[in-house]
């Protein structure tokens, strides 16, 4: 690579750079802003006058006497109860993730190991599934959750996004058993284990590189859902993104406008960390459909 | 495997799909051939001194009675599909007859609910998935090109705009274009222009939604051809430059060559996913300028009256778009399946 690297003309050297900077900018810019122009009052996070008040905090320094604020914070977070938004998200995040992992292992596993047709057809039908906007599912939730009085419950969003989940966490899983070889558990069920013994006692131990992966984008879904968790659930068992939403309705009010953009930061925190301690497992996962299959 | 270990594997996840993915779509369907009960209307014969009067009130009981027992409700066909709402042939009748150029019934068409959803979804659809594909591939290439110290760094950034919740994403870039953020208050310098608004603007917020399309979408285009170009086939590519090609025969002969199989998978996913386009249109409040099919079906469903009838015929056409947009591949997969 590095005399590949000598032989590159200046020229496309400085392309190089020149679009990294670029990319760069476009792609991180944005956060640092919100996060910087979180701690602003709104009048400099929204200057009418300068956009550089956003930077100084010119109006946050005569509003509050200090130059950053936590009043958009503590608005969010104890005043408009986005603690319980964040406790509901954990709460959804945590049983999506375990129940689909649960799930998807065994039929991910299966359909790796089976040579017949109807598992061809079992993987293309869920391709068709995951195609599916949830947004449409939800329509045919509704009339039947309103007449069984099922509508509201964390436990209902619970379960539907773990089968909105489910396509894309079976193919996944698919794909990672197909890469551990059948030799493992067939000579395991050859010294006399059953097939769920051989999954148990052989398969398990080995997989969990592919199940964290998969965990990860499961755990995506269930938090950045918005058109399920939305309609789904009551007020008070709302999760974080519906909340962030709610907040956008009441911005006329002075000061609410801040209020969303800090529970907008604290939202994306999190997602930061992830990828921060887990950006291999997440390009990894981002390339294993694509590239092995 | 054999059949029946197979079947109890599956089981779970296959009844989890059965009843909340294929059910809700049969539902769907049913609830888009019916409509609202109307209400039961009973004559009252009211006698006074002077004489007998008949009036008609809304028999509150009976109705609630008739939704209790079918609250599909009545049976409609198909007029929910035709209604103004939703295909409005009618109208679209009446359009094609007056209007004296392409242009008048085009314009005329975006009046109409439904096909200024399906407009705008498949504009979107298919001038960000080239964008994605093209932004992504030069990404790519760049960081390629890039120092390995640097490439974790460059990764972790290029990441972030994809993780980020699409609602969070959209109005983080809502809030710079807004006329007193960083982004609104520089083009209204470029534009020289002080009242220069993005929202208020149609075009506008067309450009601004598919903007952010693309910058939310490019990281997974940038990926997955990044891992692509780890495994170029060197041999060749030395073998191209003893030829004599040049930087960009190599790209044009052996990289994009190499990288075409993951071009399909990767116009398969954005296709998919660009085809929902929906929590921008949320986060923007664009609704006045630009809807979405998605979007469509969550304002039936949402507010006071909640339009089941509505949302569901929405929903069935939005299926059948869905599945135009996925036959090519499905039919591509199969035949692959057949080979082998």
């Amino acid at each position: 690579m590095s005399s590949k690297a000598q032989r590159q003309p200046v020229a496309i050297t400085f392309l190089v750079i020149g679009v990294l900077a670029i990319w760069m900018i476009l792609a991180a810019f944005p956060f640092l802003w919100t996060l910087w122009g979180s701690f602003k009052v709104e009048g400099d996070f929204f200057s009418k006058a300068n956009w550089a008040n956003a930077l100084t905090g010119k109006l946050t320094v005569s509003e509050t006497g200090a130059r950053v604020t936590g009043d958009g914070y503590y608005g969010a977070w104890v005043q408009e109860k986005f603690w319980l938004a964040a406790w509901n998200s954990a709460i959804v995040c945590f049983f999506v993730v375990t129940i689909s992992l649960t799930l998807g292992t065994l039929g991910g596993y299966a359909l790796a190991r089976s040579t017949y047709r109807y598992a061809f057809w079992f993987l293309l039908s869920a391709l068709i599934f995951r195609a599916m906007p949830p947004i449409t599912l939800v329509s045919g939730y509704l009339p039947v959750f309103f007449q069984w009085n099922l509508w509201g419950h964390t436990a209902t969003t619970i379960i539907v996004l773990v089968a909105i989940n489910q396509p894309f966490t079976l193919w996944m899983l698919h794909s990672f058993f197909k890469n551990i070889p059948a030799e493992l558990d067939e000579s395991a069920m050859v010294d006399g284990c059953t097939r769920f013994q051989a999954f148990r006692n052989v398969i398990i131990p080995v997989m969990w590189p592919g199940v964290i992966t998969t965990g990860l984008f499961s755990f995506l879904l269930a938090y950045n859902d918005f058109a399920v968790t939305t309609m789904l659930l009551s007020k008070e068992n709302q999760t974080m993104i519906p909340k962030v939403a709610s907040f956008l309705g009441t911005t006329q009010t002075k000061g609410n406008v801040m209020f969303a953009v800090s529970a907008v930061v604290s939202v994306t925190a999190p997602l930061f960390l992830m990828v921060l301690f887990f950006q291999r497992q997440i390009v990894g996962g981002l390339t294993a459909g694509a590239v092995k299959g | 495997m054999k059949h029946k270990p197979f079947f109890w594997f599956v089981l779970p996840s296959a009844l989890a799909m059965l009843l909340f993915i294929f059910f809700p779509i049969v539902s769907v369907l049913v609830q888009s051939v019916h409509v609202d009960h109307e209400q039961v209307i009973k004559t009252v014969e009211t006698c006074d001194l002077f004489g007998c009067k008949e009036s008609t009130t809304v028999d509150q009981g009976a109705t609630a009675a008739l939704r209790a027992e079918r609250p599909l409700g009545q049976f409609a066909g198909l007029t929910t599909y035709a209604d103004i709402n939703h295909l409005a042939i009618n109208k679209v009748g009446e359009n094609w007859q007056q209007s004296n150029s392409w242009r008048e019934f085009g314009s005329q068409m975006l009046n109409l609910p439904f096909y200024k959803a399906i407009g705008f979804t498949l504009t979107f659809t298919f001038i960000v998935t080239p964008l994605v594909i093209i932004f992504g591939f030069i990404i790519a290439v760049a960081v390629n090109a890039a120092v390995q110290k640097i490439r974790g760094p460059l990764i972790f950034f290029s990441l972030l705009p994809m993780m980020i919740t699409p609602l969070v994403g959209a109005l983080i870039l809502f809030w710079m274009v807004d006329a007193r953020g960083i982004i609104g208050a520089t083009l209204q310098y470029l534009a020289g222009d002080p009242d220069l608004s993005v929202k208020a603007s149609t075009p506008l917020t067309w450009i601004m939604l598919m903007v952010y399309g693309v910058w939310h979408a490019a990281p997974f285009a940038f990926i997955v051809y990044y891992a692509g170009l780890q495994s170029v086939n060197q041999d060749t590519l030395e073998a191209a430059r003893v030829d004599g090609a040049n930087r960009w025969l190599q790209i044009r002969h052996v990289i994009i060559p190499h990288l075409l199989p993951l071009t399909t998978f990767i116009a398969l996913m954005q296709l998919m996913d660009n085809f929902r386009v929906f929590e921008p249109i949320v986060s923007f409040s664009a609704e006045a300028h630009a809807t979405s099919l998605s979007w469509a079906i969550f304002n039936d469903l949402g507010g006071e009256t909640r339009q089941l009838s509505s949302a569901a015929a929405t929903s069935v056409l939005t299926i059948i778009g869905v599945a135009i947009l996925l036959s090519p591949v499905l039919v591509r997969t199969w035949r692959e399946f057949d080979r082998k």
